[in-house]
């Protein structure tokens, strides 16, 4: 597992309070692990306080809501892994 | 304050924007019907007014970034510490900071003291939502101008 989603597991871990064996790079984050969009607001958060980036949530939600994109897109946690590594990629070019 | 409306703040001392920070002043009325409640013969202003005054501090802090084209709603009070008991009359300093400017959300970081004394502080979490009508704007903004007339909103 790559270095972004063990910090993202650990966020998702203490935001959620989700045992950190629950939660695998196959995993849905709204889906399989119950968590909420307010929940996600945390996640986010410190998410953004850790890697430096801004999350575009509103972007995202507004894809998926157009039928662009799926919730799998984004919230599948080896997708939000690698769209972390993106933005942070992004944020050092 | 104007308990029975809501109207927490009464002036905005100042809003800086490029640091993000907010000072406010609250002054508690010496009779409202809520003392009544709370509590009988032993009047203190709700906790929850005191997380509520935090969240108009920070809100108009956001509208004033936002330049009233966007609507802060409160969804998430954390770490909130309420340290010491407010009686009626007292003069209240709220000091609130965005700590974080999300896609969609913001967080806050407010402290009320008074003559110096710590009285409360919490982090706020904020959606920030297209105004649900404008007649809702236009009242945020008139509010906002009564209680910042120096500010510079238009």
């Amino acid at each position: 597992m790559s270095s972004t989603f063990e910090a993202l597991a650990e966020i998702i871990s203490e935001t959620s309070d989700i045992p950190m064996g629950d939660i695998t790079p196959e995993k849905n984050a709204f889906t399989d692990l119950g968590i909420d969009s307010l929940d996600f607001l945390d996640i986010a958060f410190a998410v953004d306080k850790h890697f430096g980036i801004k999350i575009p949530i509103e972007t995202w939600t507004e894809e998926m809501n157009d039928g662009n994109a799926s919730v799998d897109d984004y919230f599948l946690l080896s997708r939000l892994s690698e769209r972390i590594d993106e933005l942070v990629a992004v944020k050092n070019s | 304050m104007h308990l029975e409306y809501f109207q927490m703040i009464d002036t905005i001392s100042t809003i800086n924007r490029e640091t993000g920070k907010i000072d406010a002043i609250a002054n508690v009325p010496d009779k409202s019907t809520i003392f009544e409640g709370h509590f009988p013969t032993h009047p203190l202003l709700p906790g929850v007014l005191l997380i509520e005054t935090m969240a108009q501090a920070s809100g108009y802090l956001l509208l004033d970034r936002l330049e009233f084209e966007l609507m802060p709603f409160l969804v998430a009070v954390s770490e909130a510490k309420l340290r010491t008991f407010v009686e009626p009359g007292t003069v209240l300093n709220i000091e609130a900071e965005i700590i974080h400017d999300g896609s969609g959300f913001a967080v806050s970081k407010a402290e009320v003291t008074s003559a110096g004394k710590r009285i409360c502080n919490a982090r706020l979490t904020f959606r920030i939502m297209p105004f649900p009508k404008d007649e809702l704007r236009q009242e945020m903004l008139k509010r906002y101008k009564e209680i910042y007339p120096s500010g510079d909103q238009s």
